[in-house]
């Protein structure tokens, strides 16, 4: 099970590659969307190792408020304010 | 028998989690890194999060597992939509190497008829 906690772990220090480089707005945006996805899966994958059910419980709130925060992001990167 | 299928599930998810990640690194233009990035990783914590379910059983973790799958499905796709039309509407370039830009077309046709 290391190797594949490994493996999700490169995975989002990737992400956070693209998060610091990344050119512009809309780059770092995709990236924290898919941060976002991957620690649902990282969760996931704790819920399995430990047999533990609060650790399912984490991700699926992480799930809804990662999407609330990309909807908000985006419609700020259309400049539009929240209120529309 | 039900783990041996989840362990497959869970090496097949984390491929598609860690190809995705490269995706991202990799790809010339943020259009394509929303390819890369939103469609292989939802892929890979949707079979994850079955892996989940193969493993515990219809219990409360896979249950919730379940429903994880659900909202992922749902809202990782809009997600994807809403940041390429802010994308797009905020200015950024496409790649040198694209072929074509409907939307922009679209949005041109639009402005001629009004």
């Amino acid at each position: 099970m290391n190797i594949f906690i490994i493996l999700l772990m490169f995975s989002m220090f990737l992400c956070l590659y693209r998060v610091g480089k990344g050119p512009t707005a809309p780059d770092r945006t995709v990236a924290i969307d898919t941060l976002g996805t991957l620690v649902v899966g990282f969760c996931a994958l704790f819920s399995i190792i430990t047999g533990k059910d609060l650790y399912m419980n984490i991700g699926l709130s992480w799930a809804l408020l990662s999407f609330i925060g990309t909807i908000a992001l985006a419609k700020y990167l259309e400049g539009r304010s929240f209120d529309e | 028998m039900s783990s041996t299928v989840g362990l497959i599930l869970l090496i097949v998810g984390i491929t598609f989690d860690v190809i995705g990640a490269i995706g991202l690194v990799r790809l010339p233009d943020i259009y394509n890194r929303l390819q890369a990035a939103t469609k292989c990783v939802t892929l890979g914590t949707c079979m994850i999060l079955l892996a989940v379910l193969f493993y515990a059983g219809f219990n409360s973790i896979g249950i919730k597992a379940l429903l994880c799958i659900w909202f992922i499905l749902i809202t990782s796709p809009t997600g994807a939509h809403a940041i390429a039309r802010g994308a797009h509407k905020c200015g950024v370039k496409l790649w040198e190497g694209s072929v074509m830009d409907k939307y922009a077309e679209d949005s041109e046709g639009a402005e001629d008829k009004a």
